[in-house]
């Protein structure tokens, strides 16, 4: 018998009022996640740019805090997307019911995962805003170029959002969303030209890592904070929307599967 | 405008092979107050969910408000409201922002709403509280709240699943008195409950469920009447059984021993009363027969712990 919960995902502006109550409850609660938005990267940068960026010198022909505050950007907002689409959007759904009371209202789960989708990706934007600021204060940026970077944390956060509502979709608990940190988020956080240049590991995990969207983003982001010339912008993008787009046709299906029995 | 808001025509549901909702008929008309009842696992949330759009049927055909369901299902919503269960406000939100973020689900502007928020606020008695925060919220002004939600888009049809359970008798009283203010606006009600007092006084009809199967759709009245003997003696003490071998089944037109308490089910109670003013270690209740009598004869009396 053919599926039908995985039918493609018929999408509309309905799924604004999903994005704007989560918006509005950020807006409540904002104090804690913003000194989290800008607190976090900038000990990251102090301790670990300045602290082991004075034994490393020069990366990539970067001084290691400008090289580890471009890879930081990505990472922040991965993890800012991630957590909001695991953690939060498993409370909406299992604990607090805020999806069963938006499906008796005339929205769907096409509406409520886009929505969520777009929160998600507008969590990153925050969380990049934040350390692009930073950032500048601590003189690591050169030029305008960088804003170009807030779209592509946007993109960032869908894509990453989108991933992690498929593993929220099939989890039973909080407990399982370590599985998903352990196995996928922490090796690509690693990996993926944060930390250091992906030419420093084995061929075969460099191959390996520019299959996943975390490199493809840092590819992106290093040049525009850089005021160097942008290569192969529209590959690198295409990869995160991609992945993305896959994304969120996966988990709409498995949720329709899990809600709509 | 059409005479019914629900039209189910063999509509059916099947788990994993077993079939929980088997090949049902229900007509739910425009204005009345229809019940839903039945034990545990009897089928009536899977109906309640397919009737709200939310299970998909394996079989049958569903027209909710003139709405083919499930596929217009977000049309019909938009003339719907719900009361679930377990209450799902927002717990970040306060009352009158928990009603607004309700509204904008159903494209509802700003403006109107705050237009219809006083009225919202007062059916939920809840004035004092608009910018109170939900944790404190007693149990009652949460089911409140969650009614005057479900009735942000001015719906044709409010579906309540359990309403009252878990509230206190004064908490139940308003909810009950709040019911009967939404049918006399002339909204049709669904309403799912454990409470056979609570259909008896709300429900112009109700159906009763099990196994998958409806077993009966009538009014409350009707079902007394055409189901059970009139009067109920509750027989309970010392010597209980030996009573009922000599004397009760002679005088009573029907016994049932549940637990230690034998129920006398009789036409005319006074030959059954005559025979215990004889017996003064055996302790009695006389009183009318009511819709749980019809509940558990036709669903049976023992425990139910799907």
């Amino acid at each position: 018998m053919p599926d039908g919960n995985f039918r493609l995902p018929r999408f509309s502006s309905r799924c604004l009022p999903v994005w704007q109550r989560n918006a509005q409850v950020w807006i409540k609660l904002s104090g804690p996640s913003l000194v989290g938005n800008f607190g976090e990267p900038l000990f990251y940068l102090l301790a670990l740019g300045y602290g082991l960026g004075s034994f490393i010198g020069e990366v990539d022909g970067l001084p290691y805090i400008v090289f580890l505050a471009t890879g930081i950007v990505c990472s922040s907002a991965m993890n800012t997307a991630t957590f909001e689409c695991l953690y939060s959007a498993y409370t909406r759904m299992k604990v607090q019911e805020t999806w069963a009371a938006m499906m008796a209202a005339p929205l769907n789960l096409d509406d409520i995962v886009l929505g969520e989708v777009l929160w998600a990706g507008t969590k990153s934007l925050i969380s990049a805003t934040a350390i692009l600021l930073v950032a500048s204060l601590l003189g690591l940026v050169h030029g305008w170029q960088a804003v170009g970077v807030l779209p592509v944390a946007f993109l960032l956060g869908c894509c990453f959002g989108a991933m992690a509502l498929v593993v929220t979709a099939i989890s039973p608990s909080y407990d399982f969303f370590l599985y998903y940190f352990t196995l996928v988020i922490t090796p690509m956080f690693l990996l993926s030209g944060v930390f250091f240049p992906l030419d420093s590991v084995p061929e075969m995990v460099q191959v390996g890592v520019q299959l996943l969207p975390l490199y493809h983003i840092v590819e992106v982001v290093r040049p525009l904070m850089t005021g160097r010339p942008l290569e192969g912008v529209f590959g690198h993008l295409l990869v995160p929307l991609l992945y993305g787009l896959a994304a969120i046709w996966l988990a709409l299906g498995l949720l329709r599967r899990r809600l709509l029995i | 405008m059409p005479d019914f808001v629900v039209n189910a025509r063999n509509l059916r549901k099947i788990y994993a092979g077993e079939v929980v909702v088997d090949d049902i008929q229900l007509n739910i008309r425009r204005g009345e107050c229809f019940g839903l009842l039945g034990p545990n696992g009897a089928g009536k949330t899977t109906t309640l969910r397919m009737l709200l759009g939310l299970t998909p049927p394996d079989g049958g055909e569903l027209n909710v408000l003139g709405f083919e369901i499930p596929r217009q299902a977000r049309q019909m919503h938009a003339r719907m409201g719900l009361v679930p269960q377990g209450d799902n406000l927002d717990p970040d939100f306060s009352v009158a922002q928990n009603l607004r973020t309700y509204a904008r689900y159903f494209g509802i502007p700003r403006s109107e709403l705050d237009q219809r928020l006083p009225q919202l606020l007062a059916f939920a008695s809840l004035e004092h509280k608009a910018d109170a925060g939900i944790s404190t919220l007693s149990g009652g002004m949460k089911r409140r709240l969650t009614m005057a939600r479900a009735l942000v888009n001015d719906p044709e049809l409010v579906v309540l699943d359990e309403p009252t359970t878990g509230l206190d008798p004064q908490a139940r009283q308003l909810i009950w008195q709040r019911l009967r203010e939404l049918l006399a606006q002339g909204k049709s009600l669904i309403l799912t409950t454990h409470y056979m007092d609570e259909a008896q006084r709300l429900c112009d009809r109700l159906a009763i469920m099990d196994n998958g199967h409806i077993l009966v759709e009538e009014s409350p009245a009707e079902l007394i009447c055409q189901h059970i003997e009139p009067q109920v003696i509750e027989v309970f003490g010392p010597g209980v059984e030996q009573w009922g071998v000599d004397c009760g089944r002679n005088l009573a037109q029907r016994l049932e021993q549940v637990g230690e308490t034998l129920f006398c089910y009789a036409e005319d109670e006074q030959p059954v009363l005559a025979s215990l003013h004889q017996f003064p270690q055996l302790q009695f209740i006389h009183r009318r027969a009511n819709l749980e009598d019809v509940f558990l004869k036709l669903t049976g009396k023992e425990l139910r712990d799907a």
